[in-house]
């Protein structure tokens, strides 16, 4: 069965010439982890409302574990649990107040549902009787999870959980999400940063309200349609100038200590030819690899010919 | 010899008994591109705000652009540029009232705003926007924008904390060239930031872990000295010895 299910879906907020959602369609699989890759603004946090009955898109149709988004609303909000980019539990109750208000709420206790959110929970436990507005960011997002998991939901929608959380703790949180996954939930968690796109078995590329690519990770950068390769020298803001003034160059970006380029053609001497270019230009040390593209590489080609 | 245009010495803040900056020493070369980083609870903000003369420290010294962090805070502001993910610009002024309101808090003529005004918009190309309301503009745009503004007054030190948070992949490639143009007038660039490519693109990177600078080198050397591929690599080799989990 298909946990989620889109078609067509529109939405344009009051007020705004561009659609926030355009032509929207995909479908999730059951205990699948789907991850949903755009920067601020794509129309990530729209799509999860639509999902989670929290607003009506204005054409299109949606479904979640095949009961539909308009018609059977109440019935969705008992098997989803929602975590929202914005911390939005009760900042002036406890972490154990929080909790075991949400499990009243849909009619469950922490006890009943423990051993899904055990190993999570015994991480913030020690601060069970703390005020969730004084816990660290960290924290925060653990018990945020818990809550969304305390009625055991079918399927988890989580907007964008690592923003601003550091690269240790983006691992660990992931980590979370694996062991989850295991547990039978399927979970849409949508992301800005594109090296987690690896961790989803199945990512949507979006962009300005519009997908612009849907497969596994894997497959996606498979589709990349040139060689790609990575370029280095000891001037590295200045080889940027001049691969972007090299005739042959198709797409010349930073990646890290790197530059990635491709050629408008592939021809065998173009390697060489660059390499004296470069060496005219005054540049030393100069290193030019055949180099597997990543998601955002991918991302970036799939803007740039939007 | 480079100039130097920041400099602290055991510089340290506590809050009780927690000490969230603890004796941080460090210099910072004019026209540089310096990379503060660290984990969530580091203590990054707190040395941040000290440096900016928000904060007073509890203990230590440091100078900005030759200003003292104790006595001479509001000279401090006057040669800083300031901009983050969160604050930047008023969303319901437009563009060119933006650019306006912080010429003028910055002090500078209206001769100096209406040229600035020009050659900003010019060089974003934002010539057709300049009516609109920035809460309209698309994130990206409004980060270059802040960037721009944040530049106004060719300060010596801009402070940049995680300007390119959700921001696409395009266009944060395009704000480093902002980055670069600016470095290369020699002003100096002091970035934080969770995308570990981009701290590849900074002359010098540290890495603040419970309070203190680890270690404090470019990205090349850092590399080597903890035998990572990455600076992802040195990230995690360092911050994951943390014993500070706060935010």
């Amino acid at each position: 069965m298909k946990d989620v299910v889109l078609s067509n879906i529109h939405k344009t907020y009051k007020g705004r010439d561009i659609p926030a959602l355009n032509d929207v369609s995909f479908e999730t699989g059951e205990g699948e982890l789907f991850g949903l890759i755009g920067p601020d603004g794509a129309g990530k946090t729209s799509l999860f409302r639509i999902l989670t009955t929290l607003i009506l898109p204005d054409s299109g149709c949606a479904k979640v574990c095949g009961k539909d988004v308009v018609n059977d609303y109440k019935e969705i909000r008992k098997i989803v649990g929602y975590m929202p980019g914005k911390f939005s539990l009760y900042q002036d109750l406890s972490v154990e107040e929080n909790l075991n208000f949400f499990a009243t709420v849909f009619n469950t206790s922490l006890k009943k549902n423990y051993d899904l959110i055990k190993d999570i929970y015994i991480q913030i436990e020690p601060f069970k009787k703390r005020r969730a507005g004084q816990l660290s960011g960290g924290m925060k997002q653990k018990l945020a999870l818990c809550c969304a998991l305390i009625h055991k939901p079918k399927v988890l929608f989580l907007d964008e959980p690592t923003t601003g959380v550091d690269a240790v703790s983006r691992k660990e949180f992931w980590g979370m999400l694996k062991a989850l996954k295991e547990q039978g939930i399927s979970i849409l968690v949508s992301t800005p940063y594109m090296d987690e796109a690896d961790l989803c078995d199945r990512i949507a590329l979006i962009q300005n309200g519009k997908i612009m690519s849907i497969d596994t990770p894997h497959s996606i950068t498979l589709n990349y349609p040139d060689p790609l390769y990575a370029v280095q020298s000891d001037q590295m803001g200045k080889l940027l100038h001049d691969l972007r003034n090299f005739r042959e160059i198709k797409s010349c970006n930073a990646f890290g200590d790197y530059h990635h380029i491709s050629f408008v053609s592939e021809r065998k001497e173009t390697g060489n030819e660059l390499k004296d270019y470069l060496l005219k230009k005054d540049h030393s040390n100069i290193k030019l690899n055949a180099v597997a593209p990543g998601i955002e590489d991918c991302f970036i080609q799939l803007m740039d010919s939007e | 010899m480079k100039e130097i245009v920041i400099k602290t010495e055991k510089l340290t803040k506590q809050f009780g008994n927690f000490i969230a900056a603890n004796e941080i020493s460090f210099e910072v070369y004019k026209g540089e591109i310096f990379g503060f980083l660290g984990a969530n609870g580091a203590g990054k903000t707190t040395a941040m705000r000290m440096l900016c003369g928000l904060s007073r420290p509890t203990s230590g010294n440091a100078t900005i652009a030759g200003f003292d962090v104790y006595r001479q805070t509001e000279e401090i502001k006057k040669n800083i540029g300031y901009m983050s993910q969160k604050f930047s610009l008023y969303e319901d002024l437009n563009i060119l009232e933006n650019i306006r309101f912080f010429g003028g808090i910055y002090g500078l003529s209206r001769q100096e705003i209406r040229e600035k005004s020009e050659k900003l918009i010019d060089q974003l190309g934002l010539e057709m926007e300049v009516k609109k309301l920035v809460g309209e503009l698309p994130l990206g745009w409004k980060q270059k924008l802040a960037f721009s503004v944040a530049i106004l007054h060719e300060p010596s030190i801009v402070f940049l904390d995680e300007p390119t948070g959700g921001v696409d992949p395009v266009t944060r490639r395009q704000f480093w060239d902002l980055i670069y143009e600016a470095s290369d007038r020699g002003i100096t660039i002091f970035v934080t930031t969770h995308y570990m490519d981009e701290a590849e693109y900074c002359n010098r990177v540290s890495m603040m872990v419970d309070g203190k600078i680890e270690a404090l080198d470019t990205p090349g050397n850092l590399k080597m000295k903890y035998a990572a591929n990455s600076m992802d690599g040195v990230f995690y080799e360092l911050a994951r010895g943390a014993k500070r989990k706060a935010d």
